[in-house]
């Protein structure tokens, strides 16, 4: 079985970010960049398919070449080789969507595995504009995922609002991966190791032959409102008392 | 990898002028080791920190599973050979691992006993027969190791031991006797390094399994820190140890005991500077939340010049260590991998860092008192509630001034290898100390280019080397041989030693990579080693001072005491933008800013 996994690099969410001067974007310098954890899942569970039913785990980023990092990382992990489109400046969506629709039409991997969403900018739209584009079915936010190579199908539970829905999808099949579809491994030392030896393609995005121009414009950025403290009421009647004076939604 | 860097022999840095290309700084770590230090990271952030409090009350069965699950991250055998299925990095990447496995003290101790002095004198020392019988169970965490080289009544004078050893009538077995004392990992670990007298003469070293008959751990120990480690003694009864189980040569094991210090040291230092740094973001995130008089704390004076301190000397240990690792792996990489006896040669290569690592272990550690000490202040009394892990680092701390060799017993090795070395004419002190007398004598008008990046740092460097040298060769001349028992002087001088290694590790790196920093950076490097300087200049200067006094007196002191005055003289201008600048890009942060 042969799986394109992307991944997105992303600034490190574990760190302050501030809003860039002009508004347009955060302050970069300083910031690690790591691999979107949702895409990390989707790396562990391309992984996992390929330990239980055999096959390749391709590894696929959209980036500049320090991108090239956050590959080595799935490489680490046991990723079989990574495909590098380098390309400057930021891509929406759609944009990406493009370039990886053409990487797959080139690698036929039986599965295309997404992260849901970056944790960037949670657009949460790569992965249904890509089966829009290839024609192939989706299943999105997927909790759980298996795969029967003989009837090349895949059974896909999806975190719904209010509960679980399982669906089945035919091969070949774009899967986006939730929170709870697994726990990513860590790159293991001999992992890393081994990694330096694995190829990474470099293919520059304007050899794809497809339009990057971005259809969406970043008007402004601001940071969250500060949360100011919270209040302890003495009992219910004060609390309702609040409510309806002080804060009106009452 | 080519290398053109020059090779400097230990203690030379105290007469030569070192090149800023030729020192290692973290900024040189490759992707691969950045990534080793992100599992190394991620693994103590996901499964170590969340056990604390089981690990705390000696969960041990947990604390050897977490070991197990660092064996299968690899993380167990970064220093064992590729032929015994390790990976032999460089000692930069152990290092790295030793800082980053850090944030919980109780994990990192057994960690580092059981991948330092419990796995590595095997590594050196052991046959083929040993090393395939024991090597693999190590490096994955099948087994766990300790090392047990201090009694009851043998501490710093370890040769002093008493445990014994006999052949058996038939010859194949050793009976060993004895109690060994504070043993790190000692409840659960299936191997044991024991160093024992034959005959109670020829002090050897034994590989002796925990299954072995007349060996039994014996309770443990109540510790202020580190309690999630298990420190108990070892009892030998009779405890019949197999004779392919001695390790190295007999009558040589005060050479395993001692060289495998040398690398517990360096790593000591790494480990200490990645607790430190730990320590250090809980301080400055205190000083963000914590409002008095209606703003944060972090916004004040006292606070700020508190942070600052920290953040320039976290620079200066973290300076320190890399540039030693660095020294080291240079040397190694002259071996070549397929002589005979390459592990006696790395020893040696090792060794002649010996003056080196005693540095790192005391100037590190003595920034980590410093570090928990002003993290516990600012929180103030939250600092002394179990609440925070203020409290728990300020405990954790205190052993790492004690063991590896007392920072006192350390610190005296400094100038009592740089002195034996300089008798067998390895270093020329005598010859510089000399030069640096008639600099004394010589008055000087040189004024330091300011358009040249840290050029008065570098010139307080090589002035502090000189006020270092007269003193020294002063003490030297007037004790001759007998100076080693001069102990008050010998720490003096090491003080003096240990702080121009650490101001010019700073300075090197500062310098080597201030052409590719941001401006933001560039400021905050140019803070650091403002700060890090005045307070080095202060330190050399106090610690000669002392030396002076304590050796010399009448016209000859008062001599010297000009000389110190000359030598440790810098002009730290802007001393207090700069301590404001580094401690807001701290508070920013949240966090060691380097």
């Amino acid at each position: 079985m042969k799986i394109l996994v992307t991944l997105k690099p992303v600034p490190n969410p574990d760190e302050k970010v501030k809003v860039r001067e002009d508004g347009k974007g955060i302050v970069r310098e300083n910031i690690k960049t790591v691999v979107n954890p949702f895409c990390e899942i989707a790396v562990e569970e391309g992984l996992r398919i390929r330990e239980a039913h055999g096959g390749e785990v391709v590894v696929l980023t959209v980036g500049p070449r320090e991108s090239d990092q956050q590959l080595r990382t799935a490489l680490a992990m046991g990723a079989d080789r990574g495909i590098l489109v380098e390309a400057a400046g930021d891509l929406d969506s759609l944009a990406v969507a493009k370039v990886i629709a053409k990487v797959a039409a080139e690698e036929k991997p039986d599965l295309v595995l997404n992260g849901k969403q970056a944790v960037d900018d949670d657009n949460n739209q790569v992965g249904q504009i890509l089966a829009a584009l290839l024609s192939w079915p989706q299943a999105t936010f997927v909790s759980k995922l298996e795969p029967d190579m003989g009837c090349r199908k895949a059974k896909a539970t999806r975190e719904v609002d209010g509960g679980l829905e399982t669906i089945e999808v035919p091969l070949p099949a774009v899967i986006t991966a939730d929170l709870r579809l697994n726990e990513p491994r860590y790159a293991s030392l001999p992992g890393i190791m081994k990694a330096k030896k694995k190829e990474v393609k470099l293919v520059p995005v304007a050899s794809l032959g497809v339009d990057t121009k971005p259809k969406v414009r970043v008007l402004s950025l601001t940071p969250p409102r500060q949360r100011s403290g919270g209040r302890k009421v003495a009992d219910v009647a004060e609390l309702v008392s609040l409510l309806s004076n002080e804060a009106k939604i009452l | 990898m080519l290398t053109t860097k020059k090779i400097y022999k230990g203690g030379e840095y105290l007469v030569a002028e070192v090149a800023r290309d030729d020192v290692f700084t973290p900024e040189d770590f490759s992707e691969e080791q950045m990534q080793l230090a992100e599992t190394t990271e991620q693994f103590v952030a996901g499964e170590v920190l969340p056990n604390v409090e089981k690990l705390e009350n000696h969960d041990f069965a947990l604390m050897v599973r977490l070991l197990r699950r660092a064996g299968e991250l690899g993380l167990l055998m970064i220093d064992a050979p590729e032929e015994y299925g390790g990976l032999e990095l460089s000692k930069a990447t152990s290092m790295l691992a030793a800082e980053k496995i850090s944030p919980y003290g109780g994990f990192a101790v057994a960690f580092s006993a059981h991948t330092g002095i419990g796995t590595l004198p095997l590594v050196f020392y052991g046959t083929k027969a040993q090393k395939e019988k024991y090597l693999g169970k190590l490096i994955t965490g099948e087994w766990i190791a300790a090392y047990c080289l201090t009694e009851p009544n043998s501490g710093s004078d370890a040769l002093g031991a008493k445990a014994t050893a006999a052949l058996s009538p038939d010859g194949k077995y050793y009976l060993l006797n004895g109690t060994k004392q504070f043993i790190t990992n000692g409840s659960f670990a299936d191997l044991y390094t024991v160093f024992a007298k034959i005959d109670g003469k020829h002090f050897t070293a034994f590989l002796v399994e925990r299954t072995f008959e007349g060996v039994a751990p014996g309770a443990e120990e109540k510790k202020m820190g580190i309690k999630g480690s298990s420190t108990t003694p070892l009892i030998l009864e009779d405890a019949k140890v197999p004779v392919e189980n001695v390790l190295g040569e007999i009558g040589k094991g005060h050479k395993i005991a001692f060289n495998a210090l040398n690398v517990g040291r360096l790593k000591l230092g790494a480990n200490v500077t990645g607790a430190a740094k730990g320590a250090f973001a809980e301080g400055v995130k205190y000083a963000n939340l914590r409002k008095q008089f209606g703003v944060p704390i972090g916004t004040f004076g006292a606070i700020k010049e508190k942070i600052a301190d920290m953040a320039a000397a976290l620079f200066a240990s973290e300076s320190l260590v890399y540039r030693l690792a660095g020294m080291i792996d240079d040397r190694l990489a002259t071996i070549d991998k397929g002589t005979p006896d390459y592990y006696e040669a790395y020893q040696q290569g090792i060794e002649e860092y010996a003056i080196e690592c005693a540095i790192a272990k005391v100037f590190c550690s003595d920034v980590l008192a410093r570090v928990v000490d002003e993290v516990v202040q600012i929180h103030g009394g939250y600092g002394f509630i179990q609440e925070y892990p203020a409290e728990r680092c300020y405990r954790d701390e205190r052993i790492n001034r004690i063991f590896e060799g007392t920072n006192e017993i350390n610190r005296i090795l400094v100038p009592g290898i740089l002195l034996k070395r300089a008798l067998k004419g390895e270093i020329p002190l005598q010859r510089e100390a000399m030069k640096a007398i008639e600099a004394m004598m010589t008055p000087s008008f040189d004024e330091a280019d300011g358009s040249v990046p840290f050029a008065a740092e570098k010139a307080l460097l090589s002035n502090l080397k000189s006020a270092f040298l007269v003193v020294a060769g002063a003490a030297a001349r007037k004790y001759m041989d007998r100076i080693k028992d001069e102990q008050e002087i010998l720490l003096a001088l090491a003080d003096a030693a240990i702080n121009i290694f650490a101001v010019e590790s700073t300075v090197l790196r500062a310098e080597k990579i201030l052409g590719g920093a941001s401006e933001g950076r560039k400021s905050a490097l140019a803070a650091a080693v403002k700060v890090f300087a005045f307070h080095a200049a202060e330190e050399v200067s106090k610690a000669a001072k002392k030396a002076a006094f304590y050796a010399e007196e009448g016209d000859n002191l008062t001599m010297l005491l000009g000389g110190i005055r000359r030598f440790t003289k810098y002009d730290a201008s802007g001393l207090l933008q700069a301590k404001r600048t580094l401690a807001e890009i701290a508070l920013e942060a949240e966090r060691y800013i380097f």
